[in-house]
């Protein structure tokens, strides 16, 4: 019990920053004037109180946060959050019940974009931004924000750092101080979001439409504010404007920190990972275009490659936007979209999945073994660029695979237990784990998450979670060994 | 301030450890990626692996932006290049090189030049500091730790207070009666190593305490003497650990004392015989050997220092010879767990090397107009000396009484010096016409002492949190124009 009352005083703290982002949806409330006005003081006053309460009560304790503290504090803060989050949306929809709005806040903030809510179009502008607002915190992380802004983490803050950013290698720090490298991080990713945001205005949408999509492609993650996500605008400059910044925010945002410190694009475009992020993508969204040209899905080449780049790319940064109810595709399309978002995606981006860099890694400790098995005694490194990848980065991913793998069937398989039928349930999890939001089925790009029963939501939830913050960053609070004193 | 060290060795480390916890962006290089895995977990800092004498590695550090770059690594010639090529290459404005070899420190010109030397602004050699302050150490037996201030003016020492002492059992504010003859100020005392928050005219010296007293260096011997028994001057010395550290130490107090060394190695026994005056007694042994140290009577020995490179054996070789009848034994102990442990228990001393050369560096990362600063109490505490620049409008020190001063918490004002020339202003031009033939005065602080621009004032923090908010004090404000 001692252990955890000094990262309660933190979770104090970042309970009261988040309080403060929901003055975003309040000044939208506010200055629209629209229905949910009233949903927002009574959220913040108790996010705030909760936070202010937690704080003071444990501030006595404080202490220099250890490593075992950084994975405790992010899994609470992760799991905490959605439910404060959930607030503003339970006071506006009343009957709208705690396992929705928590299901709905997790997915924001996991920048998953999955929904249970049905006639976006007509909710208060104010709680569409909320969600979509959530996604943009949700990206460059909670946690990372609370580094760049509460001076109360000093060493602890890179455990913090370590334990919320994606990707396998985590120990290269960009500046010295890691509050620094933090707001570094969110600067850039500021930055890129204003551009984003004006080129959304400038390609037709309204402000708060622009707002709105900018926070869900800078998180990759899927939420819109009309029930036809981006098939409601019919406007092919929005979707280009979208498919490119959603290929940026699936980049490694340290790159772009690297960049901006450097004055120079040179580490950006020699980035292995980055480049074959961009060239798989583009790959596959022309593969596509070709197959449903053939198939005769659309009647000319240039319709089929323009949906097929917008979905496809959305899909697979797990942004999960849609402009057509890509379910309705030959089957093979939209599965092989579905298994790109499961790796798609670099490290240290604001998507989800293994992330590029794990799948490269993979491929390439597989060709070793093979090599190896015709000369037994070659001494074969892992590279990537001109790196050696240490033996120790290869077992963790392999780690990672494996309780990526059981995971993925633990969830599938308690779905089915509840009566899910196989490409639901299968979708579903897929859609979860990886943060991208539809899956197929059930809860295609057509339909949404409401018709699940209470328990199968909480198991999305979870799966959600489990996949943000890659799985290790939870279950290892499920191990005795974390506990023993 | 960014500040690029060379090096995770033990002085690197500890440098590091002292600064990183300043708020300053530290960036630390060292060839063993391991060694810096656990630095940079342990500390907010960032680890490049990589020889730092290679540009390369040095731009990837981030050497173009750096304030300062500090070369601790093991050989003086890579330190040596490695400032030259921060000089040079990248125009670093400061440049610090920890240098072994007395005789590159001796080469200032070699060392120090911009153009053809290796452009280094300061040598550290925490050898020589070590030996420096050992070299205190016995010239005031009683004192635990004595620093210098003002050019030697002014020293803060720290005592133990034994049953006894004059002041021992009394209370601060019956000091100008007890000791009529030094006038001091006691700025911090320990008890149980924690610090005794509130020190005012009440409080009670008591047995056992470690007391910090400022005091003006001619004053010094009257002071120790008041707050425990004077013991009598170090006669007979012996030294474990024929090392640097050792030798420059024997070499410097041959003559005035009777001196034996034990050195475990042989071939380094016959180098040391050669390089010491005949006076002198190398002894062929290992310095926890008992039977070698009772046959060179241990026990009549005023001071025992064990010297070797090894924690283990030093604590080993002090406990041994302290129980073996010697009457001080200091061990040097490069482990801040080990020190903190054995500090005051039977081993007398605990001296840590790389605090030792602390100090000098941290004048150079302090802002403000700071003068010297040293570390206390293993790195936990501090005392700094500072000139006091502008008047009453632009400046929070000057003009006002010591008791007007809003110090933090525990912090102090111990003493002032007035009349010492301050270098590198024009104001000191200006003032110097009337103060120059004046000799420089100590003024031992009272709570109605007034502060002049110009003064330097000596503080005492007993925790380094406070250091950023004693330095804002100092810092005038931007509507003073000199």
């Amino acid at each position: 019990m001692q252990s955890i009352l000094p990262v309660l005083a933190v979770l104090g703290g970042i309970l009261m920053v988040f309080a403060a982002t929901m003055l975003v949806p309040l000044a939208f409330a506010f200055f629209g004037g629209d229905a949910a006005l009233s949903a927002y003081d009574g959220a913040i006053a108790i996010t705030f109180g909760a936070g202010l309460v937690l704080f003071l009560y444990c501030r006595r304790f404080k202490r220099e946060l250890q490593p075992r503290d950084g994975f405790l504090l992010v899994s609470l803060v992760w799991a905490v959050l959605p439910a404060f989050g959930a607030l503003p949306l339970m006071f506006h929809l009343k009957d709208l019940s705690f396992t929705d709005a928590y299901f709905e806040a997790v997915s924001g903030l996991t920048t998953t974009g999955a929904s249970v809510l049905s006639g976006l179009d007509s909710l208060p502008t104010s709680i569409n931004v909320w969600r979509c607002f959530m996604v943009l915190i949700g990206g460059m992380g909670i946690l990372v924000l609370a580094v760049a802004i509460l001076p109360l983490l000093g060493v602890g803050g890179s455990q913090l750092f370590k334990a919320e950013t994606p990707g396998p290698m985590k120990d290269q720090k960009l500046t010295p101080r890691i509050a620094e490298t933090a707001r570094g991080l969110w600067t850039v990713y500021f930055a890129i979001a204003l551009v984003c945001f004006l080129s959304l205005r400038l390609a037709g949408m309204g402000w708060a439409d622009a707002f709105m999509h900018m926070c869900s492609t800078m998180g990759l993650g899927g939420f819109s504010s009309h029930d036809a996500s981006f098939g409601y605008f019919q406007s092919p400059s929005i979707e280009a404007v979208t498919i490119v910044f959603m290929l940026i925010a699936g980049v490694n945002f340290a790159l772009y920190f690297v960049a901006w410190k450097r004055r120079s694009l040179w580490g950006l475009l020699r980035d292995v990972e980055a480049r074959t992020f961009v060239l798989t993508l583009v790959a596959s969204a022309l593969g596509i275009a070709v197959f449903l040209t053939a198939h005769g899905v659309y009647p000319s080449f240039g319709e089929s490659l323009r949906h097929a780049a917008f979905n496809v790319v959305s899909v697979a940064t797990t942004t999960g936007f849609a402009t057509v109810d890509y379910a309705q595709w030959p089957v093979f399309a939209p599965v092989l979209m579905l298994f790109l978002c499961c790796f798609a995606t670099c490290a240290g981006s604001t998507g989800g999945g293994i992330k590029m860099i794990r799948a490269l890694l993979l491929v390439k400790g597989g060709r070793r073994e093979l090599r190896r098995i015709v000369h037994p005694r070659a001494v074969v490194p892992v590279t990537l660029g001109q790196a050696a990848v240490n033996t120790d980065v290869l077992q963790s991913v392999l780690a990672f695979m494996l309780f990526y793998g059981a995971v993925m069937v633990g969830s599938t398989m308690l779905l089915l237990f509840t009566g899910l039928d196989v490409v639901t349930a299968f979708t579903a999890t897929v859609a979860c784990i990886n943060n991208t939001g539809p899956g197929l089925g059930q809860v295609g790009p057509a339909g949404n998450y409401q018709d699940l029963t209470d328990f199968q939501t909480w198991v999305c939830s979870v799966t959600m979670l489990l996949g943000r913050l890659e799985l290790f960053s939870i279950l290892v609070l499920f191990t005795g060994s974390f506990w023993r004193k | 301030m960014n500040i690029l060290i060379l090096g995770a060795g033990r002085v690197g480390e500890s440098v590091a450890e002292s600064l990183a916890s300043e708020q300053n962006d530290i960036t630390v290089i060292d060839t063993d990626p391991v060694r810096l895995a656990v630095l940079q977990d342990r500390l907010d800092l960032r680890g490049v692996a990589g020889n730092g004498i290679q540009p390369s590695v040095l731009k990837d550090a981030g050497i173009e932006d750096a304030d300062m770059f500090i070369a601790c690594a093991p050989l003086d010639e890579t330190n040596l290049v490695a400032c030259k090529v921060a000089h040079d290459v990248f125009h670093v404005p400061t440049t610090i090189a920890r240098i072994r070899s007395p005789e590159f420190q001796d080469e200032t010109a070699l060392t120090t030049d911009k153009q053809t030397g290796f452009g280094v602004d300061q040598v550290i050699c925490p050898e020589d500091s070590v030996t420096r302050t050992i070299r205190k150490l016995i010239e005031y037996p009683v004192a635990l730790q004595v620093l210098e201030f003002a050019q030697g003016l002014l020293s803060l020492v720290a005592v133990r207070a034994v049953p006894g002492g004059p002041l021992v059992q009394h209370g601060l504010a019956e000091i100008p009666q007890l000791v009529p003859n030094a006038d001091m100020r006691i700025v911090a005392i320990y008890r149980q190593d924690k610090p005794l928050t509130e020190i005012d005219g009440m409080t009670r010296i008591e047995p056992g305490d470690e007391v910090f007293v400022l005091a003006a260096t001619d004053d010094l011997p009257n002071v120790l003497a008041a707050v425990r028994k004077m013991d009598r001057p170090v006669r007979r010395l012996m030294i474990a650990g024929g090392g640097k550290v050792g030798l420059r130490l024997a070499r410097q107090l041959a003559g005035q004392m009777q001196i034996k060394i034990l050195e475990v190695n042989r071939a380094r026994c016959d180098y040391l015989a050669t390089q010491l005056p005949a006076d002198v007694l190398v002894l062929n042994g290992d310095s926890t050997d008992e039977e070698l140290m009772d046959d060179e009577n241990v026990q009549d020995m005023d001071l025992f220092l064990a010297l070797t490179s090894n924690d283990e054996d030093n604590i080993m070789a002090c406990l041994l010879a302290k129980r073996m009848g010697a009457r001080r034994v200091l061990a040097l102990i490069n482990r801040k767990a080990y020190a903190d442990l054995v500090q005051g228990t039977t081993i007398d001393i605990a001296l840590s090397p790389a605090h030792a050369v602390i100090g000098e560096l941290l004048a150079y990362v302090r802002r403000g107009d700071v003068e010297a600063v040293h570390s206390l109490r293993r790195g936990a505490a501090e005392a700094l000396e500072a000139v006091v620049r502008g008047d009453r409008g632009s400046c929070r020190i000057s003009g006002r009484r010591i008791e007007e001063v809003a110090l933090p918490r525990g912090a102090q004002i111990g003493a002032i010096v007035r009349g010492l020339p301050v270098a590198g202003s024009d104001e000191s031009l200006a003032l110097g016409d009337k103060r120059g033939d004046a000799a420089p005065e100590v003024i031992i602080a009272h709570h109605d002492t007034v502060i002049q621009q110009g003064d330097r004032v000596i503080v005492f923090m007993p925790s380094k949190k406070q250091v950023r908010e004693v330095e804002r004090l100092f810092q005038v404000t931007a509507t003073f124009l000199g």
